[in-house]
């Protein structure tokens, strides 16, 4: 006797959270239903080994289905409850965009991070600023073997990047606003997606040697205050000419303020300048730094660097390597001489803020939009 | 040319990339109906395309408006080479057709290819305008409102229920004409799709005009099925029991004067006697003479067996002339009908006066093609010949009616077992015939009949018993005489008290039969069906006892047909029946007393029975009341105590007097142990688990001894296939498997649905089907309904209280809420309602020009979900609109079986894809909910080796609109919004 068909389809799909996560780890049926036995299911419910099996391959054939309707993710098929929408965005998933006047647009449930959307950490470092193409998708066998995670759930993930970045790449308005809208994502994962696909953009380095101690979460706090501050969307104002459309405005940076940086280069290059910033800094943290000595040794090599990122931001290669330039030129150097953070946040405030007293310097608002952001992101990207 | 159609297709989403090198798709949309064909505009290079389409206008006659569906095509432009077909969406437009139901057809339809599957969305409204034109109605019957529900439906009142409507008609089936070996799959399916929807068609307006013939309104407990006949055509048939209903939320609550609701039948049009040329002949597509294409040149007519209690007894007179009376009005009620046959499950208050017994026919036909069209109608004689069968069975029993009335076949091949069954009773002629018979009878009759119990007590004559039985007085009145056991096709009735809880008792068989051809298969099989009947029977007794219950209700007997062999699968749910006698217990004997080892092999069995008897009664809570000999009374002679059974029939007649059984109960039952098969018995018997605490089952609407239902509820089909391994299988491998799958499904269901804990599975429906060979096929339908634990354990005190207090609160809550959903809907009508009711009243037809006077329903639900039952009721929540049957016919066939990810991937995607499409219509009718579904047929075949699988499903149940409970209050204090999100034309299916 053996089982040719066994089916169960209910009028609300029913989704068991235990299995949908394991069916999101990528584990195949045999696996999963051996760790299912392992957590002890079989004592808890008296169930067969075999009613297991069962269970198993029809949740998996269902995620299997409702992952194919992802992309008309019309709640047509499967009548799921509100209750579990909530802790499932995947099953909303994708609205259709405006092209739909018909369809009433739904309102978006706080959504559980979790669901389908869902990434681990260790993925998301490793493909974080790299171009979403298929030649990355063939990398995708290594970083299994590297995190440990399985290619199924490696492949999800990644193509889910790929399709969040694919749709709102058209768009315009808040990147964030953009994500949440149209894959009813929670505001937390949202962030992250945007961070993702800033960096996706902008194909930011962040895979070499000596940014390997920076976590997901430290390049998504610097994507954000970059999402706020250095793109077109940031100076709140929509662009006028047509040409300017083809900009998305969260997801570029604003070209004219790379261009401007350029002005920056007063700073170090008059040497004047530099000797009185270097002396108002030096003035006013006399005594309330540990590391003073270090510091007023260090300030032009740590001024130039910082000012030469600006300036050479106008290449594209020069954005890119941004991450690696930071912390080659700041935070290596603060953290040879074991400056405490406190002491960074000390001298970086005082940095920024004693250019306004140069008289000498014209470029006060830009400075502030450059330091503003930069000032954060080191402070975050400062540490072991 | 009574009636005006008008379609307007608005637009599209969702649909399928046509063309891979835009990847869009150049969409536009074919409307037909009848011979008539509009098209739209081509909407160029785009997924979501906007036609918003002027109306098209059918100009019909209502008798096609009645057959055919609205047929909606979804084509890809194409400039050079042929359109493709996106899919199709087939309308039923009978909801407009009658004045309560939808005023408008208004959604998002699932495009559907019967390859492909759903291909996107369409949004149509649809509306018909009816013209009064009285001398039409004599060929349509629009007007006559149809319910699969076998209650009389919950916002209704049953002024009178005449009786029994039923009708077929047969075509050759498409799929084996000669012009289906040129055609596509495609086109051959939706030929097929087209030709049983407009059957079905047919089949209503038929139906419908006997309705109008017996001058009522309505038909409740619609069954309409479908034979697959293979060659030799295509059947479609149909049973219901007709009403006259009136509308309890009608706005004659306004009205005082309106409260005779006969007077008022007799106003409207629907009851005008029709004339003459109700069988007049029209030009509909379908041959009209029924059966005329088909021939039988063989029958066998098996004989059957009259279940009801077992054991003997005989006794006194009490009663008589009462009895007597009002047999004799029933049957004046009765007599003029050809068949007095309900297909009603339950029933008013009062309705049902005595329960013979479940009686049943079977007849086993050889289908065979006709090459003369002009045959006489054959299939037509087939089903008299049954239910003739049935009534003669009901007469012997002391009735003069059949309840829970229903019809199935079992076609292989070209054998075909026709199958009848219902229950036999004696019932109010009150309900029967019009308001003249109300007087000095009928008060006599509520006064002798407790309802509590009557039920219960033998229709039959007590010195003249048409079988053995057992009898006593009955445990609650102590006036009438009981049976000891009471098997019934009905559902409990409301007013029945009931001890303890209930549960879903089945009994499994499998038959070899050796592969025969023609007569000799027939024979073959004829022959086998009573020793089937009789065990299925033996099985079902035995377990009833080991349950420590004494009635079931809602028994359904399906035997099947395959190649080699028959299959015998009964439901029922076993109550305990307070007025019944406390059943016996199961006694083994064993043959061979003389050995020792056996003997304790045979008390250690004992003791696992009662052990088991034992903990069902403890599980079920079922601790009747002690009562002591002296209290019931008179003693009943006894000539025999015991009945016995005996597993070999052939053994049957010598032995039965010399059994020592003196140290059983005095009416226990005797399990005789003689050969394996029998030890086999006992043990399948003790092998049956019972559901994990939390869980109960059953398969009637309600579960006894669970009042307290949550609104939580789930709806599911669950399909198995299995494939028997071993060519030479033997008929205790073959039971042993398929009890296994039965029982492993239920397993598999109570795991799935574990998080509803405390629920119970109500209407447990189990099919079985031989698709092939080695293939079984089981498909189970079912809702689980959480209830609250706490509240349960309260209400087993008083079932009887509470369901008389529930039934009589019922009526007046929908009695007040009509008031409260029209205050909410004033904005969105022009007339105020006092108006509005006074023009209904004046009209001599409350049908057509008037419709624009009912509100949309205002369903003001948070959540757009629509919902599935195969329940007459929705816990939770009141039914306030019915808006007609759905009943539809689905074909799904593939080519690419693996790649769809096998039979599993195949069937789960094409049922889900049937629920999403009933959702759909429901919610273009304004509906949240479909009550009283079922799953009538899900015929599955695959072809492995071709990576082939083609699957057809049939659907039905009745489109309504509910609202829950708690927002009652809600609705009627609120300002009226605007939130009719039902009824709006963007209105979502599911949101």
């Amino acid at each position: 006797m053996t089982s040719e068909l066994d089916i169960f389809v209910g009028n609300t799909t029913l989704i068991d959270e235990d299995v949908y996560r394991l069916w999101l780890d990528g584990y195949s049926v045999t696996d999963a239903v051996a760790l299912r036995v392992r957590s002890g299911i079989l004592e808890q419910t008296g169930a067969t080994a075999a009613v297991l099996q069962s269970d198993t391959m029809d949740h998996y054939r269902t995620f299997h289905m409702l992952e194919r309707l992802l992309h008309l993710l019309h709640q047509l098929i499967f009548q799921i409850p509100p209750s579990r929408l909530t802790v499932y965005p995947f099953w909303m998933g994708l609205t259709q965009p405006s092209e739909s006047p018909a369809r009433p647009r739904q309102t978006p449930f706080p959504l559980f991070y979790g669901g389908y959307y869902a990434f681990d950490e260790a993925f998301v470092r490793e493909v974080l600023g790299k171009k979403l193409s298929k030649g990355t998708k063939k990398d995708l066998d290594d970083i299994s073997t590297k995190t440990g995670i399985t290619l199924k759930s490696c492949r999800r993930q990644f193509d889910n990047f790929k399709r969040v970045f694919k749709v709102v790449e058209e768009m315009r308005g808040s990147l964030v606003d953009n994500i949440q809208q149209h894959f009813l994502l929670s505001d937390r994962l949202a962030r992250d997606y945007a961070a993702i696909v800033f960096f996706a953009n902008n194909r930011f380095e962040t895979g070499k040697k000596k940014l390997q101690y920076l976590s997901f979460g430290d390049f998504a706090f610097c994507a954000e205050l970059m999402i706020q501050n250095w793109t077109l969307g940031a100076v709140g104002e929509a662009p006028t000419d047509p040409d300017s459309q083809m900009d998305d405005m969260d997801m570029d940076l604003d070209k004219e303020f790379l261009q401007d940086l350029k002005e920056l280069k007063v700073l170090v290059a008059d040497k004047d300048l530099l000797d009185l910033h270097k002396s108002l800094v030096c003035t006013a943290l006399r005594g309330k730094l540990g590391v003073f000595s270090e510091m007023e040794a260090n300030f032009k090599n740590l001024s130039r660097g910082l000012v030469n990122v600006a300036a050479k931001l106008t290449h594209n290669k020069d954005v890119r390597d941004l991450f690696v330039d930071l912390v080659e030129k700041f935070v290596e150097p603060c953290r040879s001489d074991h400056w405490p953070l406190s002491d960074v946040r000390f001298f970086l405030n005082q940095y920024s803020a004693s250019v306004h007293s140069l008289d000498g310097f014209r470029h006060q608002a830009l400075w502030d939009r450059y330091m503003g952001t930069l000032r954060g992101c080191l402070l975050r990207l400062y540490h072991d | 040319m009574p009636g005006k159609l008008k379609v307007k297709i608005v637009a599209g989403r969702h649909l399928p990339v046509m063309d891979r090198a835009s990847d869009l798709t150049d969409a536009f949309v074919e409307v037909k109906f009848g011979n008539t064909t509009f098209k739209t505009d081509v909407y160029l290079k785009s997924l979501n395309p906007q036609w918003n389409s002027e109306w098209f206008k059918f100009e019909v006659d209502d008798e096609d408006l009645q057959d055919e569906p609205l047929q909606i095509t979804v084509l890809d432009h194409d400039t050079y080479s042929a359109n493709d077909a996106i899919g199709k969406v087939y309308i039923d437009i009978d909801p407009l057709l009658y004045s309560e139901a939808a005023t408008v057809i208004s959604g998002w339809f699932p495009i559907y290819d019967t390859i492909h599957g759903i291909r996107g969305e369409i949004n149509v409204v649809v509306k018909v305008d009816l013209f009064n034109d009285l001398n039409r109605f004599r060929q349509s019957s629009c007007g006559v409102k149809f319910f699969c529900t076998t209650s009389i439906p919950k916002c209704y009142r049953a002024v009178i229920i005449h009786g029994f409507v039923e009708e077929l008609v047969v075509n050759e089936d498409p799929e084996y004409q000669w012009i289906d070996r040129i055609r596509t799959p495609r086109a051959s399916n939706e030929a097929r799709q087209r030709l049983i929807s407009l059957m079905s068609g047919e089949l209503q307006r038929k139906i419908g005009l006997k309705v109008l013939e017996m001058r009522g309104n309505a038909v409740v407990g619609y069954l309409q099925c479908f034979d697959l006949e293979g060659e030799s055509g295509l059947v479609v048939r149909a049973i219901g029991t007709a009403c006259t209903l009136d509308k309890l939320s009608s706005p004659a609550a306004f009205l005082p004067a309106c409260n005779s609701p006969s007077k008022e039948m007799k106003e409207s049009p629907l009851v005008h006697p029709p004339s003459h040329g109700c069988r007049s002949t029209h030009n509909s597509p379908i041959h009209t003479a029924t059966g005329s294409r088909l021939t039988q040149n063989f029958s066998v007519s098996v004989p059957t067996l009259i279940y009801t209690g077992m054991g003997s007894g005989s006794a006194g007179k009490e009663g008589g002339p009462f009895k007597a009376l009002l047999r004799q009005q029933t049957q004046s009620a009765l007599e003029q009908r050809e068949f007095p046959f309900f297909t009603l499950t339950a029933f008013p208050p009062g309705f049902l006066v005595h329960v013979g017994g479940v009686v049943s026919a079977r007849s086993v036909k050889l289908l065979d093609r006709i090459h003369n069209p002009d045959e006489p109608e054959t299939r037509d004689a087939w089903w008299a010949e049954i239910r003739q069968e049935i009534k003669s069975h009901a007469k012997a029993l002391g009735c003069h009616a059949v309840v829970g009335y229903s019809e199935s076949t079992s076609i292989c091949e070209e054998v075909c077992i026709l199958s009848a069954s219902g229950t036999a009773a004696v019932l109010n002629p009150r309900f029967l015939q019009d308001g003249t018979v109300e007087g000095c009878l009928e008060q006599r009759l509520e006064e002798n009949l407790p309802t509590r119990c009557g039920f219960c007590h033998i229709p039959y004559d007590e010195l003249n018993m048409p079988f053995p039985a057992h009898l006593t007085y009955c445990y609650n009145c102590r006036k009438q005489k009981v049976p000891d056991v009471l098997f019934t096709t009905i559902d409990l009735p409301t007013d029945a008290t009931v001890i303890g809880k209930g549960c879903l008792i089945q009994a499994r068989l499998c038959r070899l039969k050796k592969k025969a051809q023609a007569e000799a298969n027939a024979t073959a099989i004829s022959n086998l069906l009573p020793f089937m009947e009789y065990e299925v029977h033996t099985q079902l007794m035995n377990k009833l006892k080991l349950k420590g219950m004494n009635a079931l209700f809602g028994l359904r007997i399906q035997i099947t047909v395959g190649e080699n062999m028959l299959m015998g699968l009964a439901s029922a749910t076993g109550v305990y029946l307070a007025a019944l006698p406390t059943p016996g217990g199961i006694q083994i004997a064993g043959k061979t007393p003389n050995d020792g080892s056996y003997e304790q092999h045979i008390s250690h069995m004992q003791k696992k029975i009662n052990d088991t008897i034992a903990k069902n009664k403890e599980l079920y809570e079922i601790n009747p009341p002690e009562i002591s000999e002296e209290i019931i009374g008179s003693p009943i002679p006894e000539p025999r105590q015991r009945s016995r059974l005996l597993r070999s029939q052939s053994e049957s007649s010598d032995e039965v007097t010399e059994l020592d059984l003196s140290h059983g109960k005095k009416d226990a039952f005797v399990l005789e142990i003689d050969d394996t098969d029998a030890m086999e018995d006992v043990h399948s018997l003790l092998t049956d688990v019972p559901p994990p605490s939390g869980f109960y089952s059953c398969n009637t609407e309600i579960m006894p001894g669970i009042n307290n239902w949550t609104s939580e509820i789930q709806m599911f089909t669950s399909v198995r296939v299995i494939r028997l391994s071993s060519l030479n299988l033997t008929n205790q491998a073959l039971n042993k498997n398929f009890n296994d799958l039965c029982e492993n499904l239920l397993k598999s269901l109570y795991f799935k649905l574990r998080s509803m804990i405390p629920c119970c599975l109500c209407h447990v429906n189990f099919t079985v089907s031989l698709p092939e060979d080695e293939l079984i096929q089981v498909t189970v339908t079912a809702v689980a309904i959480t209830f609250d634990k706490n509240q349960a354990l309260q209400t087993t005190k008083t079932p009887v209280e509470k369901s008389l207090q529930r039934a009589s609160t019922d009526n007046e809550e929908l009695l007040q809420f009509p008031l409260e959903l029209c205050s909410d809907s004033l904005p969105s009508h022009p007339f105020p309602p006092a108006k509005a009711v006074t023009v209904e009243k004046a009209s001599p037809v409350g049908d057509g020009n008037f419709r624009n006077r009912s509100a949309p329903p205002c369903a003001n639900s948070t959540v757009g979900v629509v919902k599935m039952t195969p329940l007459s009721f929705i816990p939770g929540a009141k039914i306030t609109k019915y808006l007609g049957i759905i009943n539809m016919f689905f074909i799904r066939e593939t080519t690419s079986l693996r790649e769809e990810g096998g039979v599993s991937g195949f069937l789960h995607a094409f049922i889900a894809e049937v629920f999403a499409m009933v959702r759909a219509h429901v919610a273009a009718l304004g509906g949240n909910a479909v009550v009283s579904y079922i799953m009538k047929q899900c015929v599955f075949m695959e072809n492995p080796n071709k990576n082939q699988a083609q699957c057809l499903i049939n659907v039905s149940g009745d489109a309504v609109v509910f609202v829950r409970e708690s927002d009652l209050e809600v609705v009627s204090s609120q300002q009226p919004t605007t939130n009719c999100q039902s009824s709006c034309t963007e209105g979502e299916v599911t949101t």
